[in-house]
């Protein structure tokens, strides 16, 4: 906690007098060439300052009471609650500002939400591995019970009461023993003044007002009248418009370019050339050709009209059907072991049975709605950047580091995010704007295509694995051998990595369910030669893939249930522990949010009972399950599907999900039923490949994403549990494309070892 | 470059612009309405939904010069304060994730409601189907339709 303010520090201005200096303008040419103005940050009415707000701005509100960076109280009674996670749809500025508003006792309808610009004022701010609930919680509880802690303090030295006598409850503190009453608007001068506490008590979670009630979005009547401003939206004076061409191939450049046709496309202004990205890329811009235009379409235009000489580099000759074979060769060595329990070969010997399988999934791409978008304003004085990303302050210090300046020098508004999934982890994009606002002097406007997008992602890996099992005379599972390859996400930063790394082991492969006693994990050679990133639940969506079939064919070569005997795999609930230090794979304290089995076991016997796992199924269903641990948080998943003249259909899938303490039931369930979809869409349809070196989709018929007549009965179901709260934006989708996979099993009894699913082959 | 007047939102203007430009462009970087979004450039997505004379349209991919003397209604437009029931229903329902095919899907949904204020759940996915979101709220979506459906049936209402 930081000490008292009456204002927030310049630096997180956003908070309250943000509408001065990171205020942008949003101007649109009237029909009849008049310019309109208007001032807004990044957000309309509940997020962010709306007109009437705008135009009071620019005087602060006066003693307005600050304990912290995420709560500001104005005499008004005004609550602005400052939301420093990145928005992209898993509702983080509903869920968190909730936290805060339920210990500070808040009227949730005097609460506004305001965006955190990127800004390490605010801590930890990235938006990526299923975290924000798991790392904020307690924090932005302690932040609001502070507020509310002052507010009763404040109270009691204007009644000359004991504090202990003083209760703040819906935007007001009463005494008790005389039922007198101040609202908190009121106290926030004389709050202001107060030291902040260091230790406040927390709610009881009988106590709790918004927490574990379902909220509605935040931001739901901005996005249905379409006032929510995305990066692309953003206008602001003498702004321009960009595409840029950028080589095909990672690792290549532009040797020259022709710009006439360009320029002589009506509204283009100015081309300019973008310097090419360092090998490997990390986050930097590719580098290209950009063209700057008056309007998006003039942008487009002129870029087809441009003629680049490239030179393709290195990885010219990648060629994803090749690469899979030399996969495919890599996994049937040994390779690093980076998990290895037990006597394997002791176990295999000994075996009544053994199998192997091998699987592979493709290259995926994130195909987000809004392909990545940036606004940058690049001055003497400064930087300003609106853009919808995963981790402002990255983006923001690579922005400072790229124009040479201080880091207080740039500015970086986070917009909401049309969808990211790791995506906007990656702030290549904002990157080129700078760059390109720098260059031409203006406020730039850079969007994407479609095929920009899917032809210079961070891919999600393509992967071959093999694992092998050892069964003994009774069928139970003996000996375990997972070898592992694709290209790894460290490669996209760093020279000499050959292989996977041990945190991508740990991703699902290494955290294996399974009471196996003999059991080896291992990572085995694939160079990268593409740039490779984090995509929702990342290498959980292959390790879940291979772990959860190969399961279903243990069970047949054990000719037992699967249900019963994925149960039987996982065992007797237990707790699995295999980091060195206190922290598992995901950052977490293992001794507070242990690995526990028990409650995998939970989530699939869930997920089975409401699927009604056994019941009577018509002719060509079948029906499959999986369950897989990741960000701490557990998912069962069964699905029942039928295949009819080599068409396969989804019918249902339940899903189970325990996350620990629920804190917005209603978003809970919208990330699984998302991720329900996006599990399917790669388990149906994902696949990116590569020839030459360059991708070869380019839009969504070739690339094609889950359409409404395609999507199943969803059913969720939340399990009630008194562990701390963890994310859930990833852990749905890993135990999708397995319990797909087992259901075309059991409805036809061919095997589902690629992705996507193809039933017309055998 | 040509002169055409289109009425957009019950306002007529003017724009002078290629007649080849994409509605879409029009609209977002000369006229300042930005709700309705650029998804995919090639009508397969359809972020980009506004009415054309009352018909769902892709503007990515619909030029100018087709709107020439007719009307356009936007996201922006479709009701003064977000009372249709199209975007009470989102809104009751949670409908939105990220919230960027939204504007889309619900335009394309105001088109089908208004030719067929009842429609059954193959009707709205046969008219939603070319509309795509990733976040997959797509269950959310068809329940807000039936929704918005039944309370204009039931208020005898259309669905514009």
């Amino acid at each position: 906690m930081t000490g008292v303010a009456a204002e927030p520090p310049a630096d997180v201005g956003v908070a309250t007098n943000g509408v001065t200096r990171r205020a942008f303008i949003r101007t649109a040419a009237a029909a009849g060439g008049g310019l309109m103005l208007s001032v807004s940050t990044a957000w309309g009415r509940r997020g962010g300052v709306g007109p009437a707000l705008a135009n009071a701005s620019s005087a602060a509100p006066e003693a307005s009471f600050s304990p912290n960076v995420f709560v500001h109280l104005h005499p008004s009674g005004e609550v602005e609650i400052v939301v420093a996670r990145s928005e992209m749809g898993q509702g983080v500025r509903t869920s968190l500002s909730a936290v805060i508003a339920d210990e500070m006792e808040a009227d949730w309808s005097r609460v506004r939400v305001v965006q955190a610009p990127g800004d390490p004022a605010f801590g930890d701010q990235n938006t990526g591995g299923s975290q924000s609930v798991r790392t904020d919680f307690q924090r932005l509880r302690e932040a609001g019970a502070v507020a509310r802690r002052m507010l009763e303090q404040a109270a009691a030295d204007e009644w000359d009461v004991p504090v202990q006598e003083c209760v703040g409850s819906a935007h007001e503190v009463t005494h008790v023993p005389t039922g007198r009453t101040l609202g908190y608007g009121a106290l926030a001068e004389a709050a202001g003044n107060l030291a902040v506490p260091e230790d406040v008590a927390l709610k009881t979670p009988d106590e709790f007002r918004y927490i574990g009630r379902p909220m509605d979005g935040v931001d739901n009547l901005d996005i249905t009248t379409g006032a929510v401003v995305y990066a692309a939206d953003v206008r602001l004076p003498g702004m321009v418009y960009a595409a840029v061409a950028r080589c095909p191939v990672v690792g290549g450049s532009a040797r020259s370019y022709q710009a006439e046709g360009a320029l002589a496309v009506p509204g283009v202004i100015q081309v300019v050339e973008l310097a090419a990205a360092p090998t490997p890329p990390g986050f930097a811009a590719l580098g290209g050709v950009a063209v700057v235009a008056e309007n998006t379409w003039a942008a487009f235009e002129g870029r087809d009209a441009l003629r680049v000489d490239w030179e393709y580099g290195p990885n010219a000759t990648h060629d994803s059907a090749s690469y899979r074979e030399a996969l495919q060769e890599a996994v049937r060595a040994p390779g690093r072991a980076d998990r290895s329990e037990g006597d394997l070969d002791a176990a295999f010997a000994a075996a009544a049975q053994t199998h192997s399988a091998e699987y592979y999934v493709p290259y995926l791409a994130h195909a987000s709605m809004e392909p990545p978008a940036c606004v940058a304003s690049v001055t003497d004085e400064g930087c300003e950047i609106w853009a919808p990303v995963q981790d402002p302050q990255t983006a923001r210090d690579l922005a400072a580091k790229l124009l040479e300046r201080p880091e207080e020098s740039v500015d970086l508004h986070v917009t909401l995010l049309g969808g990211a999934f790791g995506r906007k982890s990656m702030p290549d994009f904002v990157l080129e704007a700078v760059s390109i606002s720098q260059q031409v002097g203006r406020p730039v406007n850079v969007t994407w295509t479609r095929a920009d997008d899917l032809q210079h992602d961070f891919y999600h890996a393509l992967s071959v694995q093999r694992i092998e099992g050892a069964l003994d005379a009774s069928g139970r599972a003996t000996g375990w051998l997972h070898r592992t390859a694709f290209p790894s996400i460290s490669a996209t930063f760093e020279d000499g990595v050959d292989r996977p790394t041990g945190g991508e082991l740990n991703l699902g492969c290494m955290t294996v369910p399974f009471d196996i006693p003999n059991l080896r994990c291992e990572a085995c050679p694939a160079p990268a030669h593409t740039r490779i990133g984090w995509l929702r639940s990342v290498s959980n969506v292959h390790h879940g893939f291979a772990i959860g079939a190969f399961a279903d064919e243990l069970a047949a070569l054990a000719g037992r249930d699967p249900k019963d005997y994925l149960l039987e795999l996982i065992g007797p609930g237990r707790v699995i522990d295999i980091w060195e230090g206190d922290e598992n794979a995901y950052g977490a304290d293992k001794n507070t949010m242990p690995y526990d089995t028990t409650r995998l076991r939970k989530v699939a016997e869930v997920a089975a009972r409401e699927a009604g796992w056994g019941r009577r199924l018509p002719p060509g269903h079948g029906l499959g399950i999986a369950a897989h641990y990741c960000f701490v948080t557990y998912v069962g998943t069964v699905a029942e599907v039928s295949v009819t003249n080599g068409a396969l259909r989804i019918h249902r899938i339940d899903t189970a999900v325990d996350c620990g303490l629920v804190v917005n039931p209603d978003r809970i369930r919208a990330q699984l039923e998302g991720a329900v979809v996006f599990g399917l869409s790669l388990a149906l349809h994902g696949d990116i490949t590569m020839k030459d070196g360059r991708v070869q989709q380019g839009n969504f018929h070739n690339y094609p994403i889950l359409r409404i007549r395609e999507v199943p009965d969803i059913h969720v179901h939340i399990v009630e549990s008194d562990e701390p709260p963890t994310g859930v934006g990833e852990p749905g989708v890993p135990p999708v494309a397995p319990a797909v996979a087992n259901a075309v099993f059991a409805a036809t009894g061919q095997r589902i070892r690629e992705l996507p699913i193809d039933v017309t082959t055998t | 470059m040509a002169k055409l007047t289109v009425t957009i939102n019950g306002e007529r203007r003017t724009v002078d612009v290629s007649p080849e430009m994409p509605i879409l462009w029009v609209l977002r970087d000369v006229l300042g309405l930005t709700g309705a979004k650029f998804g995919c450039g090639m009508a397969l997505c359809g972020s980009c939904t506004v009415l054309l004379d009352g018909e769902a349209i892709r503007a990515c991919v619909e030029p100018i010069s087709s709107a020439a003397d007719k009307t356009i209604l936007t996201i922006e437009g479709l009701s003064e304060d977000g009372s249709h029931p199209l975007q009470v229903a989102w809104r009751e329902l949670n409908v939105p994730q990220c919230g960027y095919c939204m504007p889309g899907q619900i335009m394309n949904a105001a088109a089908l409601l208004a030719r067929n204020p009842s429609p059954t759940e193959a009707e709205i996915d046969e008219a939603q189907r070319r509309n795509l979101c990733r976040c997959g709220a797509y269950p959310r979506i068809r329940e807000a339709i039936r929704t918005a459906a039944s309370r204009s049936a039931a208020t005898g209402g259309g669905g514009s």
